[in-house]
């Protein structure tokens, strides 16, 4: 398979560590060759994680600037704050749901206006797929789902070599088993909110 | 079981580097594994801590990296495969042990991991370790994926046994913290009990021993060179004349570059995975077919600079180059795209970057600088000892943890941090060389790791400062390990003892010693001012667990604060604390209640005690 490179970034707690196991995960299931790396060095503390995937026969495991074929933003700012990854061609999603950070929340700094945002990423890219995920994980049964849900959506855009089977078992078998049945709602919530986004643009 | 522990030969397992890298270890049958933590090594200790409660490996966490080293250096001697483990300004402070044990040998392997950053993700700098095996005259193995740390790890031990030398494993950041599926080997039952025999004429360092040692390591040193000759880990691919040679990360980026560039064909890559010492005749041979050579290895030109040594030996005048103008960086790491230009730049080749957007109309974005946690009780501290010292001209030294985040204002109580303990000593030099106050931070492990030292020396000179010791009962920056101080039986762990700070402190002979708590903001700054007032060395000792720590484990029942109409939004609360459970809705002050867990300092600093507890209804 021709490699793809994708990048996800969120904000310390929001889960995507989890998410990159689970697709690793599946893509062992479907057989094809992964590597990832991930910054996470203060990322208890409130700072920025991120994960580079690498799927295909690239050595690499991490993606330099405008290199990313699918940006997975768990943040809105921080998904603009990361376009510096994309070009031309790449397929952007994100979570509209904002986490300000500390000192936008006391007043000091802007938060950058969302729909501001998803016209300069769609103005740039090949494509934007923007929802709220946390309310969606809320649907499903618990914010901490919000991973779960933009995997959904990552797989909607069937630009990864996997199937919603093989990822289904990944998350049957790599989240914890009291949440199994929220994640699995959460996944299909995730992907049908990208079906509609995709269709509405 | 542990999933490290899992008997599957052949089985496929996603693993972080630093899994596999325990892995290996097991696969090799280890014994006995110490550590200090630090990142980017840390998983690596995690994973063998937890496997060691399930099998016959014995570990521990040291003290500090040179504690670890000699435990370890005693357990090798014994007979036992070991291994230690530290970030790679650790083997700075181990290094004293380090030159000597090269010369002592070891009879069980051993394998020293040397976890080096690259960039600075989570160091105060970014030092290239390649050198300390050439100082010390020790073998050398560079990983370049997270299968090969696996396989080198468990080859190390046996390199080591062969040579009856340590062997100093190299990892980067980027092999550390990336995953992939790795093939897992058979598991071996280690040799959990050895037996020292005596032999004072090899073991004991006097100078005639030394000198006779000396001579043995540059043997040793000779036949290492022989195996880095023929080490399958030290490759040649392609035969073109264009010469690469590079290591680590390196190596992948490489490969990838001349795929993309479709210059494979026309390549010659030496990948060194055996870096020290270097193979110089593979070196010379590999030369001999080039046209010119680019060497590719982040940090210093280590390589580059032996390589063209080679050259100039075999007669040799082809252009070889790494570093430079136009070329690579001491700098930082290195990515793919970077390796790709260059490469192609070097061998006049077209690069086919992908073209990047213009983010020229993208609005500022706010950063995200990382902030101690919402009801951190460092904040407490810090800001109990702020207003002490109000009116004072201070300076304040701190410390490598998570309260080196107290310098970022509005809290700014750090004005220097250079490495581990580091605050306690500096202090000594301000105290002496300043009529200012000078007031000290460190946290309870790093107190352990090497705090003791300078306090000792502070109180035998009768140096003049104070010293405020944050202990959260954890080591909290790299995920909270043990440390002397913590209660052991607490976490259901028999076997250890505890180190009171307090009976230490007072045992090396501070007088004026006082214990607060934090989140007691009143008594807290009066016990402060009376320790500032103390002429000699005086130490407060702030005793509140790590919220983040507390909260993981359960043992903290959150309890939310609400801002209520009696505030007068003056916003004291957050222009002092900055505590990130603050936000403004409108122009009025809010607290965040899933974040915050009632530490209830904001409410106690509030002057129209606005602040009040959310009832439960
Ligand atoms: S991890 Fe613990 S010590 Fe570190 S900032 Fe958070 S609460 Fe404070
Ligand atoms: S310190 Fe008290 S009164 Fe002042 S803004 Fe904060 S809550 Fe309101």
């Amino acid at each position: 398979m021709e490699t793809l490179r994708l990048i996800i970034v969120a904000v310390g707690g929001q889960g995507n560590l989890l998410a990159s196991k689970v697709l690793g995960e599946a893509a062992l299931l479907a057989g094809i060759p992964v590597r990832m790396s991930e910054i996470h060095g203060m990322a208890q503390r409130g700072g920025v994680v991120e994960s580079a995937i690498v799927f295909g026969e690239a050595q690499s495991n991490i993606i330099s600037d405008a290199e990313a074929d699918i940006l997975l933003g768990f943040e809105p700012a921080e998904t603009l704050r990361a376009l510096n990854k994309c070009n031309r061609e790449t397929v952007v999603i994100t979570n509209l749901s904002p986490v300000p950070p500390f000192t936008v929340a006391i007043g000091k700094g802007a938060y950058p206006d969302l729909a501001h945002i998803q016209d300069l990423i769609r103005a740039k890219t090949r494509q934007l797929i923007a929802f709220d995920a946390v309310a969606l994980a809320k649907a499903a049964g618990s914010a901490m789902a919000l991973n779960i849900v933009l995997l959904g959506a990552l797989l909607q855009t069937g630009r990864l070599p996997i199937t919603a089977e093989q990822l289904e078992t990944a998350i049957r078998t790599k989240t914890k088993k009291a949440f199994v049945d929220n994640n699995l709602k959460a996944f299909r919530l995730g992907y049908e909110a990208a079906e509609r986004a995709t269709r509405s643009t | 079981m542990h999933k490290l522990l899992i008997d599957e030969p052949g089985a496929e397992r996603l693993l972080l580097g630093n899994e596999a890298i325990a892995r290996g270890a097991l696969e090799a049958g280890v014994a006995f594994a110490t550590t200090y933590p630090g990142t980017p090594s840390s998983e690596i200790s995690l994973n063998l801590f937890q496997v060691s409660q399930q099998s016959d490996l014995y570990f521990e966490y040291s003290t500090n990296e040179k504690v670890a080293l000699e435990v370890a250096a005693g357990a090798a001697n014994a007979g036992l495969r070991t291994m230690c483990m530290m970030k790679h300004v650790g083997l700075n402070v181990a290094a004293d042990p380090l030159m000597t044990l090269a010369y002592v040998g070891v009879r069980g392997g051993m394998v020293i991991l040397s976890a080096d950053d690259p960039n600075m993700f989570s160091s105060q700098n970014e030092q290239d370790n390649r050198y300390y095996a050439k100082m010390s005259g020790l073998p050398m193995l560079e990983p370049s994926s997270v299968q090969e740390a696996l396989e080198m790890t468990a080859y190390a031990f046996e390199l080591s046994e062969q040579l009856h030398e340590p062997v100093i494993l190299r990892t980067t950041t980027r092999i550390n913290h990336s995953s992939a599926f790795v093939r897992l080997g058979p598991l071996k039952k280690p040799v959990a009990k050895g037996r020292f025999n005596k032999d004072p004429f090899n073991y004991v360092t006097v100078p005639a021993v030394s000198r006779r040692l000396h001579v043995k390591l540059l043997e040793n040193m000779a036949k290492a060179a022989e195996i880095s000759e023929s080490s399958a880990y030290n490759t040649v691919t392609g035969n073109g004349t264009l010469g690469i040679v590079c290591n680590g990360v390196s190596y992948n980026y490489v490969r990838d570059a001349v795929t993309e560039l479709d210059i494979a064909e026309r390549t010659k890559i030496l990948r060194v995975g055996m870096s020290n010492p270097l193979p110089a005749d593979k070196i010379k041979q590999y030369l001999n077919g080039c046209e010119k050579v680019l060497v590719v290895e982040e940090g210093e030109p280590f390589m580059e600079e032996a390589v063209k040594a080679f050259a100039q030996e075999a007669g040799l005048t082809l252009k070889i180059q790494g570093k430079g103008e136009g070329l690579f960086s001491r700098l930082y790491e290195f990515d793919p795209a970077m390796v790709r230009r260059i490469v192609a730049g070097y061998f006049g080749v077209a690069d086919i970057p992908k073209q990047k957007l213009d983010l020229s109309d993208v609005p500022e974005i706010p950063a995200r600088p990382p902030n101690l946690c919402a009801g951190c009780s460092h904040r407490a501290t810090f800001y109990a000892v702020k207003k002490a010292a109000e009116g004072m001209d201070t300076i304040y030294p701190n410390d490598i943890g998570c309260y080196t985040l107290g310098f970022l204002p509005p809290l700014s109580m750090g004005d220097f941090v250079i490495c581990m303990g580091s605050s306690v000593s500096s202090a000594c030099g301000f105290s002496k060389a300043t009529d200012q106050k000078v007031v000290a931070f460190i946290g309870d492990s790093t107190f352990f790791h090497s705090g003791l030292t300078g306090l000792v020396n502070a109180v035998h000179n009768n140096h003049n400062f104070t010293l405020v010791i944050l202990d959260n009962g954890t080591t909290a920056m790299t995920g909270h390990q043990p440390h002397p101080g913590v209660d052991m039986d607490a976490l259901n762990m028999a076997g250890y003892n505890r180190i009171s700070i307090e009976a230490v402190v007072r045992a090396v002979g501070v007088s004026h010693v006082t214990v607060v708590k934090p989140f007691k903001i009143k008594k807290s700054i009066d016990a402060i001012r009376e320790a500032l007032a103390f002429k000699g060395v005086s130490v407060i000792i702030s005793q509140e667990i790590c919220t983040l720590y507390a909260r993981s484990q359960g043992i903290l029942k959150p309890r939310a604060f609400q801002v209520s109409d009696r505030c007068t939004n003056h916003r004291d609360c957050i222009n002092e604390l900055a505590c990130p459970a603050f936000y403004l809705e409108g122009e009025r002050v809010r607290i965040d209640a899933d974040a915050c867990v009632g530490c209830a300092v904001c409410a106690q600093i509030c002057p129209e005690n606005a602040i009040v507890p959310v009832k439960s209804a």
